[in-house]
C-alpha cells in the first residue's frame, strides 16, 4: 500500500479529501470481515498486539484449536488407553491446556457413548497443582484461596471427573511434612546462586509431578507450555552454556522421564493463550510471583523487548532451535501395552511415532535430567556427585568448594542421588587393556 | 577500631595479589572476578592467549600471517600481544598489518592514523585498501544512498573480500582478527534471533576458510572484551576508541546491551554462550553451501554471483534494495528479472566493476 496518510487501515485507504479540504469517508465503505470464513466479524481485542481484528471468534478458536489437536495426533501424545495428568499452576497456559484436554475427552466419551461395539475406551485425565509454598513462603498466604479455586475449577470440567491432585513440592523428599519442609529449606539455602535457585525449584517441581503422576498411574504428564515459554528457555539455556541438551527440552514430546511428557500447546504463542482466556471466559489465578532476580528475570525481558520490536521473535527463536536434532527419547517409547487398540499400534507403527526404549545411548546429569555431552566429563574424579553432574549445574547449583559436596548430596532428594551412585565412569583403555593383557610383553604402559 | 578494619578488607588494602601473593591488587580481573596485580594480569592475559594459540594449532612456523587491523582497541592488542608472544615463545611467523579504509570521514580516517602510528611503534609492515579503489564506492556514498538500516550488510560484506584481497596481495599464509569473546556470542545469539542455523554452526569456530583463498582464525575467541580494554589501559596502548558514526541502528545493538547486563550477573556467561554454540547438535548436512565461484569475479560463492558483487551491481543500478533479504525466484532472482529493465537510473552513474583481480 502506497498510502502514507497516518491512522491509515491496512485494508486501504478510505479518507478522500473533498475541494475544500476537509476528509470525507467513501460510502461503499466495506464491512471489515473476518479473513479465514469471510462471513463473520472480526474479534478485536484491543489489546495491543498484532493481527488484532482479523479473525472472528469461532476462526480464531478453531485456529487455535487446531493447533492442539495437530500437536496430539501427529506425535501420539493422547491415544485411547492412556491415563493423562494435566500440570496445572493457575495460570492462562495450562488454564488453556486444561480446558482443551477436557473438550478433547469430552468428544472422546461422546464417541464412545454413541459407538456400537465401544472398541475405543477412553482415555483417563487427572490434574496436578504443585504447591510451592514451602520454597517460596510469600505465597502461603493466598495458598488456601487458590487450591480451593483450583477445586472448584476442575470439579466444573465434568463429566468425565478428573482427580485432583494437589502436591505439596517439599512431597519429593517423602511424606512426614515437616521433615520434608525442613529438608527443602536446608537445600536451597545451601544454594548460593540466585538463578541456581530458580532451576533448582524447576527440576524439584518436575520430580514431583513425575512422583504423584507414576504413584496414581498415570502415563502421560502434559504441560502447558507455549512458544513464548520455550523461547525464553531457549536463550536461558544457551547462556547458561547448556547448547547440547537444549533440542531436548523444546520438542512435543519428552520422554527421558519415567511418565514421558507431552506439550501440546507447543505451537501457541502467548498472545492466543491469553486472548483465548478472555475469549472464553477462562479464569486464571495468579499466585504473587517470587521476585525474580537472576538470569531467567533478565533473559524474559530480553524476550519482551525483542517481541515490541518484531512480534514473531519469539516464533523465529523456538523454530531456529527445533532445527537442532533432537534425541532420540524425543518421541513417545514402545511399551509392550496389551491394551493398547490394535488400531492405534498400527498408527503409531506406520507413522514412526515411538522410540524403541532400550535404546539408552545417553547418561544424564542427575540434578537436571540434561543429557550429558562427552566432552563435560571432568578430569579429576575427586566426587561421584560432581563427577556426574552437567557443567551448568555443577556451576550454579553444587556448592563450589569440594569440602562441602557430600552433605550437598545428603540433602538432594533420593531420586536425583540414586542416579549418581549408578553413574560409573567408563575407562575405556583400562578396559581394552584388561582384554589384551596377556599378549602384552611389556608391563609399561608407556610402551604402547 | 572494627568500621575502619572493615573498610580496609573492602579496599583490599590489606589483601595481596591473588597469584603472586606479593605485590599490592590494582584490578579486579573481569573473567573471574580475581583481585591481582597489574603484572600479574599480564601474565595470565598473555599465557591464556598462547594456550589457545597451541591447543588449537593456528599457526605453523615460518608461515606469513596478516592482522587485520582497524586501529581499535582489538586489533591493537591483538598486533602488540601477537608480535610479543612470537618473539617470546618463538612462533616463527612473518607479521603484517593490514588495514581496510571504509571511507567512513570522521571515523576511519582518524583511526588510520593509529594504525600508521602502530606500524611504527611494533615495526610490522603495513598495507593499506580503500573500498574506494576496490569498488569505487566509500560507506559514505552508500549512506547517502541507502539510509542507515541495512549499511552494516554492505559493510561487512565488502569488508571481508577485502581482506581476502589485501591478504592475497602481501602473499600471507593466514589472516587473523580480532574479533573477541563478546562479539563471538553476540553472533551466535544473533543467529539464534534471526533464524540462520548454518551460520550458527559455524560461527563458534576458532578458525573458518581453511578451503577457501585465506584462512582466518581469531585468537581472541576466549578473551573478554573488557579485559582487553584493561590491557591496553595499563599497557598504555595507542588505540582509537570511537564506534563507527553508522552503527547506533544494528540490530547486533540488542544482544550487545543483552550481554553487557548479563556479564554483570555472571561473568562466565560469556563463555557459556560460546559453549552452547560449540555444543549445538546440528546436523553436518545443514552446515555448508555448496562452494563455486562468483561469475563475474572469482570470488569464493555458494551463489552465481557473490554477495558484493550482487550488493555492487545493486548500488551501480540505483536498486539499493537489491541483495538485502530473502533471495525470491530462485538463485540471485532479483538480478536475473532487473536485466530486462531499461537501466535509465543507472546510467548517471558510471558502471563501476569489481576489483579486477582474479582468484
Amino acid at each position: 500500500m502506497a498510502c502514507n496518510s497516518s491512522g491509515c487501515e491496512s485494508g486501504g485507504c478510505y479518507g478522500r479529501e473533498k475541494d475544500n479540504g476537509c476528509k470525507v469517508v467513501d460510502v461503499k465503505e466495506t464491512v471489515r470481515l473476518c479473513v479465514k470464513c469471510k462471513s463473520n466479524e472480526p474479534m478485536t481485542f484491543g489489546d495491543g498486539g498484532s493481527d488484532d481484528g482479523r479473525f472472528c471468534a469461532e476462526c480464531f478458536r478453531s485456529n487455535v484449536y487446531g493447533k492442539f489437536r495437530l500437536a496430539v495426533t501427529s506425535h501420539a501424545m493422547i491415544t485411547p488407553s492412556d491415563n493423562v495428568l494435566v500440570a496445572f499452576s493457575g495460570g492462562s497456559s495450562s488454564r488453556v491446556a486444561l480446558q482443551f484436554v477436557h473438550e478433547l475427552q469430552v468428544k472422546a466419551l461422546k464417541n464412545y457413548e454413541a459407538s456400537r461395539d465401544r472398541s475405543l475406551p477412553v482415555f483417563g485425565v487427572g490434574v496436578a497443582f504443585v504447591d510451592e509454598s514451602a520454597a517460596y513462603p510469600s505465597l502461603s498466604g493466598g495458598m488456601s484461596d487458590a487450591i480451593a479455586w483450583v477445586r472448584s475449577t476442575v470439579l466444573s470440567l465434568s463429566p468425565p471427573e478428573k482427580d485432583l491432585h494437589v502436591v505439596p513440592i517439599e512431597s519429593v523428599f517423602g511424606s512426614d511434612s515437616v521433615e520434608a519442609r525442613d529438608r527443602l529449606v536446608k537445600l536451597l539455602d545451601s544454594v548460593s546462586d540466585e538463578t541456581g535457585k530458580e532451576d533448582l525449584l524447576l527440576h524439584l517441581k518436575m520430580l514431583s509431578l513425575q512422583k504423584v503422576a507414576s504413584e496414581n498411574g498415570y502415563n502421560r504428564l502434559v504441560v502447558g507450555s507455549c512458544t513464548s515459554r520455550l523461547a525464553s528457555h531457549v536463550l536461558t539455556a544457551t547462556v547458561k552454556g547448556r547448547g547440547y541438551s537444549l533440542s531436548a527440552d523444546i520438542q512435543h514430546v519428552d520422554a527421558r522421564w519415567k511418565v514421558p511428557i507431552v506439550l501440546p500447546l507447543r505451537d501457541c504463542v502467548w498472545q492466543e493463550i491469553t486472548r483465548l482466556c478472555h475469549l472464553d471466559g477462562l479464569k486464571t489465578v495468579e499466585l504473587a510471583r517470587h521476585p525474580q532476580s537472576g538470569i531467567n528475570d533478565l533473559v524474559s525481558s530480553f524476550v519482551a523487548l525483542l517481541q515490541e520490536e518484531n512480534p514473531s521473535r519469539e516464533c523465529t527463536i523456538v523454530r531456529t532451535a527445533a532445527k537442532l536434532t533432537p534425541f532420540y527419547f524425543n518421541k513417545i517409547p514402545e511399551t509392550d501395552d496389551s491394551c493398547v487398540p490394535m488400531a492405534t499400534q498400527r498408527r503409531l507403527k506406520k507413522f514412526n511415532l515411538k522410540y524403541d526404549g532400550s535404546m539408552t545411548t545417553e547418561a544424564f546429569c542427575p540434578i537436571c535430567n540434561g543429557p550429558l555431552n562427552g566432552s563435560d566429563s571432568s578430569e579429576d574424579e575427586s566426587d561421584a556427585l560432581y563427577d556426574a553432574c552437567c557443567s551448568s549445574c555443577r556451576f550454579q547449583i553444587l556448592p563450589q568448594e569440594p569440602s562441602s559436596l557430600d552433605h550437598f548430596g545428603s540433602l538432594l532428594p533420593h531420586h536425583m542421588i540414586s542416579q549418581v551412585k549408578h553413574h560409573q565412569k567408563f575407562d575405556s583403555q583400562t578396559y581394552l587393556r584388561e582384554k589384551i593383557k596377556d599378549c602384552l610383553l611389556l608391563d609399561d604402559e608407556e610402551a604402547v | 577500631m572494627e568500621a575502619s578494619e572493615a573498610k580496609i578488607k573492602k579496599q583490599g588494602a590489606s589483601r595481596l595479589c591473588c597469584l603472586c601473593n606479593q605485590r599490592r591488587p590494582v584490578l579486579k580481573r573481569p573473567k573471574t572476578l580475581q583481585q591481582i596485580c597489574k603484572e600479574c594480569f599480564y601474565e595470565v592475559f598473555e599465557e591464556e592467549i598462547h594456550q589457545v594459540i597451541v591447543k588449537n594449532g593456528l599457526f605453523k612456523s615460518g608461515e606469513r600471517v596478516a592482522i587485520g587491523a582497524s586501529g581499535g582497541k582489538d586489533s591493537t592488542v591483538l598486533a602488540y600481544v601477537l608480535s610479543e608472544l612470537n618473539r617470546r615463545h618463538s612462533y616463527g611467523l612473518d607479521l603484517f598489518l593490514l588495514s581496510i579504509d571504509e571511507g567512513i570521514t570522521g571515523y576511519r580516517d582518524d583511526s588510520l592514523e593509529t594504525v600508521k602510528r602502530n606500524e611504527l611503534q611494533y615495526g610490522l609492515p603495513l598495507q593499506i585498501l580503500s573500498y574506494k579503489d576496490l569498488y569505487g564506492w566509500t560507506m559514505d556514498d552508500i549512506v547517502k544512498m541507502i539510509g542507515l538500516k541495512n549499511n552494516c550488510t554492505f559493510c561487512g560484506v565488502f569488508r571481508r573480500q577485502a581482506l581476502d584481497r589485501g591478504a592475497a596481495l602481501l602473499k600471507v599464509d593466514k589472516l587473523v582478527t580480532g574479533h573477541n569473546a563478546d562479539d563471538i556470542a553476540e553472533t551466535v545469539l544473533l543467529n539464534i534471533l534471526r533464524g540462520d542455523i548454518a551460520r550458527l554452526s559455524r560461527c563458534t569456530s576458532i578458525t573458518t576458510g581453511e578451503d577457501g583463498p585465506i584462512p582466518r582464525c581469531k585468537p581472541f575467541k576466549y578473551t573478554y572484551e573488557k579485559e582487553i580494554v584493561m590491557y591496553a589501559y595499563f599497557k598504555k596502548l595507542d588505540y582509537f576508541s570511537t564506534e563507527c558514526i553508522y552503527s547506533p541502528n544494528a540490530y547486533r545493538g540488542f544482544a550487545r546491551e543483552f550481554i553487557k547486563d548479563l556479564e554483570r550477573l555472571r561473568p562466565r556467561a560469556i563463555l557459556d554462550i560460546i559453549k552452547s554454540g560449540e555444543d549445538f547438535r546440528i546436523a553436518t548436512t545443514t552446515k555448508m553451501p555448496e562452494q563455486g565461484t562468483c561469475e563475474r569475479c572469482g570470488y569464493i560463492s555458494s551463489q552465481k554471483w557473490c554477495k558484493a558483487c550482487v550488493l555492487l551491481d545493486g548500488l551501480n543500478r540505483g536498486l539499493p534494495k537489491m541483495g538485502i533479504g530473502r533471495a525470491r525466484g530462485g538463485v540471485n532472482g532479483d538480478h536475473q528479472k532487473e536485466t530486462k529493465k531499461p537501466a535509465s537510473a543507472a546510467r548517471s552513474l558510471e558502471s563501476k566493476q569489481c576489483g579486477s583481480l582474479d582468484f
